[in-house]
C-alpha cells in the first residue's frame, strides 16, 4: 500500500509541473494552431531567470521567501514580454502560410534561444536551491517528502482551475474558446483575433516559463533543458488531445504516474514509456483522449 | 520537376567530385563527408515527403543503422566500409519494412508525430540499455576498404570521403530516376489527392510504405557513415533534435531537385563549422537565423515540400482562408 | 439477362438523417440511367456506397455476381466501376496530362515501374488521346491549378474513363459546364464508352440532360426511391413533381 501511495504521490508531484507546461503548449496550439517548438525554450528561460533572481536576492541577504516571490515576478514579466515580442514581431509575419512553415519558424526560434541562453548564462549548470527549503519537509507513509514538491500539487491544481474558469466562465475566455473552435466565424463576428493571438501566445509561454521557475529550485539548470521539455510536453499534449485543457491535465497525470511507476518498477522503461503511450494513442485514438479530429485515411 | 540530367552525366559528376577530394584540405574533406552523409538521409526524407508525409523521426533508422553496424563490427570484426554501409542500409530497411505499413495509414500531421514518437521510444530504450553503453554509447574501430587498412589519417579520411560521396551520389541518381518514373508520379499524386488515387485502383498506403522503406534504407546507410566518421555510437543518434536537423536540410533543399539536397547539406556544415570557429556557442543561433531567412526569402525551398495537405481543416493556417473544398460531396 | 449491378435493400443513416432507405435496383448492361432528386435525397450516398467509399448499414450490392458491399474504392475500381465527382478530384499541382498518366498507371497498379519514365511514350500518347477526346489537348501541359472549373470537370470524367469501366458513375457531369458545352460533354462521354457498351449512371439536376440522354430515370427522396422508369413517366409522376422537379413542365 505504501508502495502504491509512493508512486501516486511521486506521479502527482511530477504531473503538477508537467501540467503547467503542457497547458501552455496546448493553449497556443488551440488558439493559434501553432505547435510551438520553442515552448521548451521558455521553460528554460523561466528556470534561468528564476535562478538569476534567486541568486541576486540571496546576494542582498534577503530571506528565501522574498527570493521566491521575486523569481515568480521576474519570470512573469520577462516571459510575457518576450512572448509578446516574439508573436507580434516575428510569428505574425508568417501567418497565412502553410502550417508547417510556422513549425519551422518556431524550430528556428528554438535554435536561436538555445544559443542565446548559452551566451547569457554560460554552458555550465547553475542552481537556485534556496526556495526549495521554504516549505520544510514532510514525513508521509514512511518516506520523506520535500514540502516544496507537495505544495506544487495544489498550486498547479489552482492554476488549472483558474484557466478552466477563465476559459469557460468569463467573457474573454469564451472569446478565446470561440477562436479555438471556429476562427473564421469569430472573425466574422467581429472578434479581434490578432489580440487574442497575442494574449494567448504570451500567456502560453508564460505558463511554460512559470513551470520552469517553479521547478528551478529542484533541478540543475543547463543547456539541453529546452529540448527535453518540449518533447515531453508535446507527448503529453498529444496524449491528451491537441488544444484540450482537460487533455493536458489527464495527459500530465498519466505521464507523471507512468514515469513514477517506471522509476519504481522498471527503471529501463522510464524514458521510453511515455513515448510508447504517445505512439499508442496516435495509433488507436489519434485525436487524443479528449478531442474529435479525423486522422485516418481510407 | 528537377533538372533532367542524363544518368551518365550524373555519374561523371560523382566521379569528378570524388577525385576532387584529393586536392581538398583535410578540414573540407571531413566536412564534405559529413555533408554527404547528411544529404543521404535528407534525400530519404525528400523522397518520402513527396507523398505528403514528412518523417520527423528518421533518427530511428539512423540509430538502428549505426547501432546495427557497430554491434556487428565489434562482434565479428567486420570493418570493411562498403560492407558496413550495406549492413546499415539493411538494418534501416528491415525496420522500415516493419514500421512503414503500420503507419502508412495515418495522415500528414499524425504521421509526422508517430515517426517522432517511435524515434523517441528507441532513444529512451537506448539510453537505459546498459548492454549498449547507455547514454555514453560505445566506440568502434577504424573502417577498412576491400582488405586495405588506412593508417595515414589523410588516406583514411579520403577513403571515407570517397565511399560516402559515391554512395550518396548513386542514391541521388537513383532518386532522380525514381522521381521521374511512373512510381514517382504516383507518389506525387498520393500527396495531392490520396482519395482519387484509391479510386484509380492504386493503393496509396503501398506507395507510402515503399517510399518509407527507401527513406529508412537511406537513413540506415547514413547511420553507418556517421559511425565510421565518429567511430562512436550513442543514443543521440535517435534524439529528436538529430532528426530535426535532417528535416532542416530537406526543407532547405525543397523538393525541386536532388542536387539541392547536397548543396543544402554542405551549406549547413559550412555554417556550423565557421560559426564554431569564429563564434563558439553560436552555430545554432546562426542556423536559426539562416532558416528564418530562407523561409522569408526562398519560399519555394520551403513550402513546396508540403504544398497540399490532404485534409481541409478549418482554420489551420493561421489567418488563412479555408482550404479549397476536397472530398466526395455528400 | 443478368443485371450488371444488383442492389438490394440498401440502408444508410447518419444519425437522424436517412441517406438510404431500402434502396433496391437492378441495372442491366448498357443502360443509361439518370438519378434525380433534391440535394440530400441520397443520390450521391448511393454512388458512394456502390463505389465502396461508404459501407451500407445493411443491404447488398452485387456487381456481375460479386458482392462488393464491403469492398474498398480501390477494389471496386479494379472490378470495373469508375466514377467522376461532383467537385473534381484531381491532382492539383500536376498537369492535365500527368493526371491522366496516373490514371493510366492505375490499370497496372500492382506493378508501377520504378524506372520507366512517367511520360513514357505509350502512356503519354494515351493521355493525350484521352484529353483529345474532350477537346483538351491544348491544356495537356498546364497544371490543374491554372485551369477553370469546367475544364477540371472534363478531366475528372476523362480520368474515370481510363479503365474502360463496365459501370461508369458520373456525379453531376454537367454542373459547372457552360450551357453550350454540356451537350457536347455528354456526347463525348457517350461516344467514349460506346465501344465497351458500358453502363452509365449519372446524377443530374439538369432535366434537359436527363430527357436527352437517359433511358431510365430513378428519382430519390429522403433516401427512398420515389419512382423508377422511363423518363417521360417518371417526370410526369405526381410525387416526383412535388419533391424533385418542382412541378416545372
Amino acid at each position: 500500500m505504501n508502495f502504491f501511495l509512493t508512486i501516486v504521490l511521486d506521479g502527482l508531484i511530477q504531473a503538477s509541473w508537467l501540467f503547467i507546461v503542457a497547458l501552455g503548449l496546448t493553449l497556443v496550439f488551440g488558439v493559434l494552431k501553432i505547435l510551438n517548438i520553442a515552448h521548451g525554450s521558455f521553460y528554460a528561460l523561466g528556470a534561468y531567470v528564476a535562478a538569476s533572481a534567486v541568486t541576486m536576492v540571496a546576494a542582498h541577504g534577503l530571506p528565501p521567501g522574498v527570493g521566491f516571490v521575486a523569481m515568480l515576478l521576474a519570470v512573469a514579466l520577462i516571459a510575457s514580454a518576450v512572448g509578446l515580442l516574439l508573436e507580434r514581431g516575428l510569428l505574425k509575419m508568417f501567418y497565412g502560410r502553410d502550417e508547417v512553415v510556422l513549425l519551422l519558424v518556431t524550430y528556428a526560434v528554438f535554435l536561436i534561444f538555445e544559443d542565446v541562453t548559452k551566451l547569457i548564462w554560460g554552458v555550465n549548470p547553475i542552481y537556485a536551491t534556496q526556495p526549495y527549503e521554504l516549505f520544510g519537509n514532510l514525513e508521509f507513509a514512511g518516506l520523506y517528502y520535500v514540502g516544496y514538491d507537495l505544495v506544487l500539487i495544489p498550486v498547479s491544481a489552482v492554476i488549472g482551475f483558474a484557466i478552466w474558469f477563465g476559459l469557460n466562465r468569463t467573457v474573454i475566455g469564451k472569446i478565446v474558446l470561440a477562436v479555438i473552435h471556429n476562427e473564421e466565424m469569430s472573425v466574422s463576428m467581429g472578434v479581434r483575433v490578432n489580440r487574442v493571438y497575442a494574449i494567448a501566445f504570451a500567456f502560453g509561454v508564460l505558463l511554460a516559463a512559470l513551470a520552469g521557475a517553479l521547478t528551478a529550485p529542484k533541478i540543475s539548470i543547463q543547456p539541453g533543458l529546452s529540448s527535453d521539455i518540449i518533447i515531453l510536453s508535446f507527448a503529453i499534449v498529444v496524449i491528451g488531445g491537441l488544444g484540450s485543457v482537460e487533455g493536458a491535465a489527464v495527459g500530465a497525470i498519466l505521464v507523471g504516474l507512468a514515469r513514477a511507476a517506471s522509476v519504481h518498477l522498471m527503471p529501463q522503461a522510464e524514458l521510453f514509456m511515455i513515448y510508447l503511450i504517445m505512439a499508442a494513442v496516435l495509433m488507436f485514438r489519434p485525436e487524443g483522449l479528449f478531442k474529435r479530429e479525423t486522422a485516418r485515411r481510407i | 520537376m528537377g533538372k533532367n540530367l542524363h544518368p551518365l552525366v550524373m555519374i561523371a559528376l560523382v566521379a569528378v567530385v570524388t577525385l576532387f577530394g584529393r586536392v581538398l584540405p583535410t578540414w573540407t574533406l571531413s566536412l564534405a563527408t559529413i555533408a554527404a552523409s547528411n544529404a543521404l538521409i535528407a534525400l530519404g526524407i525528400v523522397v518520402l515527403a513527396r507523398t505528403g508525409n514528412v518523417s520527423f523521426g528518421q533518427g530511428l533508422f539512423f540509430a538502428a543503422g549505426g547501432y546495427g553496424v557497430a554491434l556487428i563490427a565489434n562482434a565479428w570484426g567486420l570493418t570493411d566500409a562498403v560492407a558496413q554501409v550495406i549492413i546499415g542500409a539493411v538494418c534501416g530497411g528491415l525496420l522500415g519494412l516493419v514500421i512503414g505499413p503500420l503507419i502508412a495509414r495515418y495522415s500528414g500531421i499524425f504521421f509526422g508525430m508517430l515517426t517522432l514518437a517511435l524515434s523517441m521510444v528507441f532513444y529512451g530504450a537506448l539510453v537505459k540499455s546498459t548492454a549498449l553503453g547507455g547514454s555514453d554509447g560505445f566506440n568502434v574501430g577504424r573502417p577498412s576498404l576491400f582488405g586495405m587498412s588506412f593508417v595515414d589519417p589523410r588516406e583514411a579520411d579520403f577513403m571515407l570521403y570517397a565511399v560516402s560521396v559515391i554512395v550518396t551520389g548513386l542514391a541521388g541518381i537513383a532518386a532522380s530516376i525514381l522521381f521521374r518514373s511512373e512510381f514517382g508520379l504516383a507518389s506525387l499524386a498520393v500527396r495531392e489527392n490520396n482519395l482519387r488515387v484509391e479510386y484509380l485502383g492504386i493503393s496509396a498506403n503501398r506507395i507510402i510504405s515503399i517510399n518509407f522503406v527507401i527513406a529508412a534504407i537511406f537513413a540506415g546507410a547514413s547511420g553507418a557513415f556517421a559511425l565510421m566518421a565518429q567511430r562512436h555510437i550513442d543514443p543521440q543518434f535517435a534524439y529528436w533534435t538529430t532528426s530535426g536537423e535532417f528535416v532542416f536540410v530537406a526543407v532547405l533543399a525543397g523538393n525541386q531537385s536532388v542536387a539541392a539536397v547536397f548543396v543544402a547539406s554542405m551549406a549547413l556544415e559550412l555554417v556550423r563549422s565557421f560559426s564554431n570557429l569564429y563564434l563558439p556557442n553560436t552555430w545554432q543561433l546562426v542556423l536559426g537565423v539562416f532558416l528564418l531567412s530562407v523561409i522569408l526569402f526562398l519560399p519555394r525551398g520551403i513550402g513546396s515540400l508540403w504544398i497540399r495537405d490532404r485534409h481541409s481543416r478549418k482554420g489551420t493556417a493561421v489567418g488563412a482562408p479555408a482550404a479549397p473544398e476536397k472530398g466526395a460531396a455528400l | 439477362m443478368n443485371p450488371v449491378l444488383s442492389v438490394r435493400g440498401l440502408d444508410k443513416r447518419f444519425g437522424a438523417v436517412v441517406a438510404a432507405d431500402a434502396v433496391t435496383i437492378d441495372i442491366p448492361a448498357g443502360q443509361r440511367i439518370s438519378l434525380i432528386g433534391a440535394n440530400g435525397a441520397g443520390k450521391t450516398t448511393f454512388v458512394n456506397m456502390v463505389t465502396g467509399y461508404m459501407k451500407p448499414d445493411s443491404g447488398s450490392i452485387v456487381l456481375d455476381g460479386n458482392d462488393i458491399g464491403r469492398r474498398s474504392p480501390r477494389s471496386v475500381a479494379r472490378l470495373g466501376i469508375s466514377r467522376s465527382f461532383q467537385i473534381p478530384q484531381l491532382f492539383i499541382e500536376l498537369t492535365a496530362a500527368e493526371n491522366l498518366t496516373v490514371a493510366i498507371s492505375g490499370i497496372n497498379a500492382r506493378m508501377l515501374s520504378f524506372h520507366s519514365p512517367a511520360q513514357a511514350q505509350d502512356r503519354h500518347d494515351k493521355a493525350l488521346e484521352l484529353l483529345g477526346r474532350f477537346g483538351l489537348a491544348d491544356v495537356a501541359n498546364r497544371p490543374i491549378s491554372e485551369l477553370a472549373g469546367g475544364v477540371r470537370k472534363l478531366i475528372d470524367i476523362a480520368m474515370a474513363l481510363v479503365r474502360r469501366p463496365k459501370l461508369l458513375l458520373l456525379d453531376e457531369p454537367t454542373s459547372g459546364v457552360s450551357a453550350e458545352e454540356k451537350f457536347n460533354t455528354m456526347d463525348r462521354v457517350i461516344h467514349a464508352v460506346a465501344p465497351d457498351a458500358a453502363t452509365i449512371v449519372f446524377v443530374e439536376h439538369d432535366m434537359e440532360i436527363v430527357n436527352r440522354y437517359a433511358d431510365r430515370v430513378v428519382a430519390f427522396y429522403q433516401g427512398r426511391i420515389l419512382a423508377d422508369g422511363e423518363p417521360a413517366d417518371v417526370l410526369r409522376d405526381q410525387e416526383v413533381r412535388r419533391y424533385v422537379t418542382g412541378g416545372v413542365r
